[in-house]
């Protein structure tokens, strides 16, 4: 079972709670994805309000709330939100994200790194989002990342992991969780991710903006499972190499007669 | 800290492994402890030739047609330790020698005129002759003169090793001997080195202190070989992810006769051997590969390129032994007797290019 922070989710898929056409509809989808764990635009959601559209929708089963820092474009921002967060929610999980332009919402490795070190020391829980950078990935943990979230493309973008080479430098290397974000546009992109090893993925426009997004929330579901599944099996290689070792192609030296 | 498992259970693993395992873990881009465990296994013994192939591409792949080279020079062979299987054990009665700092340069000196630009320093565990301040004295005199000064002796604490580091020590090998607890205590029958746990934790003190590099293994003839390097495999795999910034390396020390009369209680043929190095390349594309002058010269030949990273040449295992020829009391004989220039010979004509530097003492100087 996946295990973030001591805490355990059944569900390796996360949703994210924005664009959806309204809240009922995001609320039927969540139920449908059977998440448990849901991230939240702090700049959306007044945490304060028990009439909140969003937190009332979701209010009927139990989630692990995970309010992201969408917005902040430094470190100072972002520290001040995830503080606000904490003393309205009373719970220390936090997804940083630290996006100073505006356009691509690419997050910023330096101000990342800064927010993730003094939040940690601040008690907080941090799942930050990155680039798919395995040096970044590696030190946000050590700065005590909960777990590290790499894009799998720009966010919104419904591309895929097109970062699936450094996606993978990150699996092999994490000693924490490691959640596909962003770009993930499709169930088969989610399976993919969870195929190679991801620990869970995050979706929310793919979902949010479907023709059905309750379908498509099962949809995902579905394909997550059959992903991890994949990668517990152990995946077949495509793999180059059975030709490589095979007589004709035998190219380098490696005649073993010298062994005694 | 690193929890080994239970060695009996990863032999029981490795033996459940079948010929469909091992053609998955031949095929798999990168492997998983459960593909180390199938490549290790006697079901993976008629696939030796394909493991040698995938070896051979993808060591060169990831570090070229060449060969480094590097020169034991031995310290000390007092020792406090009684290990049954080791010639510088304190029962054995042979004539104790360590090396003054100026003895200790001058066998390094004729090192460097043999063209060695990487050391390794070893010693028995005594550390009333070879302590901190002996180790950190050497390390300075020595640090502008070599690109790189490695050491192979007792395990120390971090703090100690920070400070060879800052001397310029650049890397530390720490064999864990045997991952067998049963059969390490058996065979460490007194002196510091007997503490297993102790042992198991120090490439991570090593790695902590910021050495560059950490050389981790086994010593083959004590248990079974299979489950040792499955053993080195699980090690290596925690190491990696608590120090990612650190290099590791492996060596394969496979028991040799030495003073003392101690038969190896395991078999390991230069097959076993093979199928050892190889599965390990194919399970770590990044380790060195350390295959020493133990190692008769034919082995070491047919070898080069197929796993293998680094060899030692002309390597002398008694303190003094390259200034004095006559020095006595070797921690084990060496099975290749060939001159530097030898060594480097066969590794141009197999189209490989011989390593001498591969570091330089100017990453670790302060100004």
């Amino acid at each position: 079972m996946l295990c973030i922070a001591g805490t355990e989710f059944r569900s390796r898929l996360f949703l994210g709670t924005g664009k959806f056409s309204s809240s009922t509809v995001m609320a039927k989808a969540i139920e449908a994805s059977d998440c448990q764990m849901i991230t939240v635009a702090l700049r959306r959601v007044d945490l304060e309000n028990p009439d909140d559209d969003i937190m009332k929708a979701l209010s009927q089963r139990e989630y692990t709330f995970l309010p992201n820092t969408s917005g902040a474009r430094n470190a100072d921002e972002a520290i001040r939100l995830a503080h606000i967060a904490r003393a309205a929610s009373g719970s220390s999980w936090l997804k940083l994200e630290v996006t100073p332009d505006p356009r691509t919402l690419l997050p910023d490795p330096v101000e990342t790194l800064f927010a993730t070190e003094k939040l940690v020391k601040d008690g907080f829980i941090v799942l930050p989002y990155m680039n798919a950078d395995p040096i970044l990935a590696l030190k946000l943990q050590d700065a005590g990342a909960a777990a590290v979230m790499p894009l799998g493309s720009p966010i919104g973008t419904n591309q895929g992991v097109l970062t699936d080479f450094q996606v993978a430098i990150i699996i092999e290397q994490a000693r924490v969780p490691v959640v596909v974000d962003a770009g993930i546009g499709a169930p088969s992109h989610a399976a993919y991710a969870m195929e190679m090893g991801a620990d869970a993925v995050l979706v929310n426009t793919a979902i949010s903006v479907a023709g059905d997004p309750v379908a498509m929330a099962a949809a995902f579901a579905k394909a997550v499972e059959a992903g991890r599944t994949a990668y517990i099996a152990g995946m077949g290689q495509k793999s180059k190499h059975a030709s490589a070792s095979s007589p004709e192609s035998g190219q380098l030296s490696s005649d073993l007669g010298f062994l005694a | 800290m690193f929890q080994s498992p239970d060695f009996k259970q990863l032999s029981a693993q490795i033996r459940c492994a079948t010929s469909e395992s091992v053609e998955q873990a031949l095929s798999a881009t990168r492997l998983r402890l459960h593909d180390l465990a199938a490549l290790l296994s006697p079901a993976a013994t008629p696939y030796l030739q394909q493991m040698a192939v995938r070896s051979s591409e993808i060591t060169i792949t990831r570090f070229g047609k060449t060969t480094q080279l590097y020169a034991p020079i031995y310290l000390s062979n007092y020792c406090t330790n009684r290990c049954v299987y080791c010639g510088f054990s304190a029962d054995n009665r042979i004539k104790r020698k360590c090396l003054t700092l100026d003895e200790a340069e001058k066998e390094a000196m004729i090192l460097h005129d043999r063209g060695f630009q990487h050391i390794l320093l070893v010693s028995g565990e005594a550390v009333n002759a070879v302590g901190i301040e002996y180790m950190e004295a050497i390390a300075l005199r020595l640090r502008d003169k070599f690109a790189a000064v490695s050491i192979e002796i007792q395990p120390m604490s971090t703090e100690h090793y920070h400070r060879l580091f800052l001397a310029g020590i650049t890397a530390v090998a720490v064999y864990q001997e045997t991952y067998n607890r049963d059969i390490y205590k058996t065979v460490h029958l007194s002196g510091k080195k007997s503490d297993y746990d102790y042992r198991l934790e120090t490439p991570a003190r090593v790695a902590r202190a910021g050495m560059r590099e950490v050389g981790i293994g086994a010593l083959l003839g004590l248990a079974d070989w299979r489950a040792e390097g499955l053993a080195i495999g699980h090690h290596l795999d925690w190491l990696r992810k608590q120090f990612w910034s650190t290099a590791f390396t492996i060596s394969f020390p496979r028991m040799r006769p030495a003073t003392g009369e101690f038969e190896p209680l395991e078999i390991v043929t230069e097959s076993n051997l093979s199928q050892l190095i190889f599965a390990l390349r194919l399970f770590d594309q990044d380790v060195g590969l350390i295959v020493s002058t133990r190692e008769e010269a034919r082995y070491r030949d047919g070898m080069l390129g197929l796993g293998p990273t680094r060899y030692s040449a002309g390597s002398c295992t008694a303190p003094g032994g390259y200034g004095n020829s006559d020095a006595d009391a070797e921690q084990f004989s060496v099975g290749d007797h060939r001159s530097l220039e030898e060594v480097c010979t066969v590794i141009r004509s197999k189209g490989f290019d011989p390593v001498y530097k591969d570091w330089d003492c100017g990453f670790q100087t302060t100004y």
